[in-house]
């Protein structure tokens, strides 16, 4: 694959390093020039220097061909920007740019960026998941089906301890896949099966009724 | 009319004080209260600290109301994002923005968006006027 990295700084750098060594074909963008040395002493000529939102810079490195574009610049104006014109004058398949501020996830989806990623919603996401007294998990969100896999722990407080899953007020939307008991193998839930104390529960639903999914099995 | 300027550089500001002047409801959006000390002591508009980048500030500045939100950043980018949140997230019936990059500038145009690209207009005007001067020598 043809991969287009817009921004030389570590994040990039470290990115280029990865992705090299999977064998793909790289291109790092760098406005900086002595950056753009290092790299390019180290690791050979795959750092070009240049502005990766402007759309000739983006044209002499051949973005028409490219089967995707990163862009990790510490700005998240800079790596909207980008994607807008590696999408809009380039036809480039996929984007994916950084987050700096986690609320412009929606507006970037909405404003054409494939994929983005947030540092900030990555490590609170580790953190829910290292919390075990946290409620409900996501763990995937599958975006093309508008579906999120989430994880939820039973808490032993929880009202909905001794019910059978026939007997909770699930959301239409939601399915359970599968319980994982605090002691003993993971099974599939059937209608009768009863929730105990320590269950963690894998479960699909849409993202707007995640909340009432949480309620529905740990009690109001 | 209510409109919501980002940037209290120098265009900013004395677009700020000419639309204030004309009895128009202004607030202008900086993230350097420095910049506000270019308005004019008679101003009677709001002068807000914010980045214009984010839906928040854009909120506290009243954008919901607005009637015409414009972009004047030193930065393209910023101006280009601040002017897609203002249209798409808050639906403002007006939106500029100024995009010192001629090629930039021509395809956010193409993409519905009301730009202007200062670096053009004025390359332009330099053109005519020494056209101009050049027919007076000719005389």
């Amino acid at each position: 694959m043809y991969i287009i990295v817009i921004g030389g700084g570590r994040l990039g750098y470290y990115l280029l390093k990865a992705l090299l060594s999977e064998g793909h074909e790289v291109l790092v963008l760098e406005k900086d020039v002595r950056i753009c040395k290092t790299i390019t002493d180290e690791l050979g000529s795959v750092c070009f220097r240049g502005d990766g939102c402007e759309a000739s810079t983006l044209a002499e490195v051949g973005t028409g061909r490219a089967d995707m574009l990163v862009a990790v610049t510490g700005d998240d104006e800079d790596n909207l920007v980008s994607c807008q014109v590696a999408k809009h004058k380039h036809n480039v398949p996929r984007t994916i740019a950084r987050l700096r501020n986690p609320q412009n996830a929606a507006l970037f989806k909405k404003l054409g960026v494939d994929v983005t990623i947030s540092t900030t919603d990555l490590i609170i996401e580790a953190i829910e998941r290292e919390v075990p007294t946290h409620a409900a998990t996501e763990l995937l969100t599958l975006d093309e089906k508008g579906l999120v896999i989430v994880d939820v722990k039973i808490a032993p407080e929880s009202t909905t301890v001794g019910k059978a899953v026939k007997e909770l007020s699930l959301p239409k939307e939601s399915k359970l896949a599968l319980i994982i008991p605090s002691k003993g193998n993971a099974h599939v839930p059937a209608s009768n099966t009863v929730l105990q104390a320590g269950d963690q529960i894998i479960a699909i639903t849409s993202p707007e009724t995640k909340e009432a999914l949480k309620v529905a099995l740990r009690g109001g | 009319m209510k409109i919501v300027i980002m940037g209290c550089g120098r265009v900013g500001a004395r677009l700020a004080s000419l639309m204030d002047e004309e009895g128009n409801e202004v607030t202008v959006l900086d993230n350097d209260t420095y910049s506000f000390r270019r308005l004019p002591s008679s101003f009677g508009g709001t002068a807000l600290f914010g980045n214009g980048i984010d839906e928040e500030a854009q909120k506290r500045a009243g954008i919901e109301e607005a009637d015409i939100f414009v972009a004047l950043t030193q930065g393209d980018n910023r101006n280009v994002m601040s002017c897609q949140i203002a249209k798409h997230v808050f639906n403002v019936p007006r939106v500029m923005c100024r995009i010192y990059d001629p090629l930039r500038e021509e395809m956010y145009s193409a993409l519905g968006m009301e730009t202007i690209s200062p670096t053009k207009v004025f390359a332009q005007l330099l053109k005519e006027k020494i056209e101009k001067t050049g027919e007076k020598a000719e005389d």
